[in-house]
């Protein structure tokens, strides 16, 4: 992992800045901290999925509804999730910005996780578009990544490259 | 035990202006009676989900119906929905799951386990009620009740199953139409058609 600072109110922010209504995830280690300021933040609902594979599903139906929902899940999840971003993401011209917790990551790309080694590739593969947040100084992408969907009407990835800070710490 | 065509009448008889969130089988028989088109997505692409989509526009759209023609085969695939339907708990999503213990569109193999109870499964992860019939008049007498109880509401329907021999519209066609269906239904129900061309099919 990175040592940079990422401190989720400043993230949520950043949503709040979005006009996001939902945040669709499934909590990773990473991103606990994340989860723990969103609740704290009355103008997101929360909606919790039992495996992330619903995330994009989920999504779908909610901007189809008219909201303005993203999605969180740890970047093994995502894996899990490949049909359903094919099918519903990228198949039907989503533009759903999708943070994507970097599990493994480091600079130096030694990692012994293979969740983190394949993340990059997957996301190539898959045509998906991204950047690498990895601490509060990264932000300013994250008003680009949702321009980038709106403007393509493709998914956008934000991945997540170090943990969630707790609290101010 | 209940056909295809006769739960879909029935439960197309009830519909009112809800949207319709179907997939597999239902799907064909459902796009026959419909006369809301525009309400009507049919997941195919991306199998097991439409549980999933559906929970997304009942969570969006609160103050309509969100009815979900599921499968067996396909809810197998997706049980976790169950738990995240309850958890959400939307008042205004109406689960159908049509049980017929095969696979119909890959010619009628068996599901791992039959004897399911999807009912049974749905009360046990919090649904606030589960029903199931297997005869279309007992349906069709309680399903207007059951459609203006307060959801998330599991009704599990005993049906014949139909094996296809020669696969029914699931495929390109429609997987290519889907996107379409989609920008319809997000046009119907924010009154804007604000979403522009993406995505390898259109």
């Amino acid at each position: 992992m990175i040592n940079g600072v990422l401190h989720p109110k400043n993230v949520v922010a950043q949503l709040v800045q979005q006009r996001v209504s939902h945040y669709v995830t499934l909590p990773d280690s990473e991103t606990a901290h994340m989860y723990e300021a969103l609740m704290a933040e009355p103008s997101i609902t929360v909606v919790p999925v039992a495996r992330e594979g619903e995330a994009i599903p989920v999504a779908a139906g909610l901007f189809v509804a008219g909201q303005n929902p993203v999605i969180s899940i740890q970047n093994a999840g995502l894996y899990e999730a490949g049909d359903a971003l094919r099918g519903l993401a990228l198949g039907i011209g989503l533009p759903l910005v999708m943070f994507i917790g970097y599990r493994g990551h480091n600079r130096k790309g030694d990692t012994p996780d293979s969740a983190a080694t394949f993340l990059e590739p997957f996301l190539h593969m898959w045509r998906v578009d991204y950047f690498v947040v990895e601490s509060d100084d990264d932000l300013d992408l994250v008003p680009l990544a949702f321009e980038r969907a709106a403007k393509t009407n493709q998914p956008f990835a934000v991945a997540i490259g170090t943990e969630y800070a707790k609290g101010d710490e | 035990m209940i056909t295809y065509a006769d739960a879909c009448r029935v439960i197309n008889d009830s519909r009112g202006e809800a949207v319709s969130v179907t997939t597999m089988t239902q799907t064909k028989y459902w796009n026959q009676i419909s006369t809301e088109p525009d309400l009507d997505v049919g997941i195919a692409n991306a199998m097991s989900k439409a549980s999933s989509v559906a929970l997304g526009v009942a969570l969006g759209d609160t103050d309509r119906s969100v009815l979900c023609l599921d499968s067996d085969g396909s809810l197998l695939m997706n049980f976790g929905t169950l738990a995240t339907i309850a958890g959400m708990a939307p008042k205004n999503l109406y689960h159908f799951v049509f049980n017929n213990g095969i696979y119909s569109i890959t010619g009628g193999q068996p599901l791992p386990t039959a004897g399911v109870e999807y009912a049974k499964a749905a009360e046990a992860c919090g649904y606030a009620s589960a029903h199931c019939f297997n005869d279309i008049e007992s349906l069709d007498s309680a399903l207007p009740d059951i459609l203006s109880s307060d959801g998330p509401v599991l009704i599990e329907l005993i049906v014949k199953g139909e094996p296809q021999s020669e696969g029914v519209d699931q495929t390109w066609d429609s997987n290519a139409g889907l996107p379409n269906q989609l920008r319809a239904l997000r046009k119907r129900l924010t009154g804007t058609d604000d979403w522009g061309p993406g995505g390898p099919y259109i």
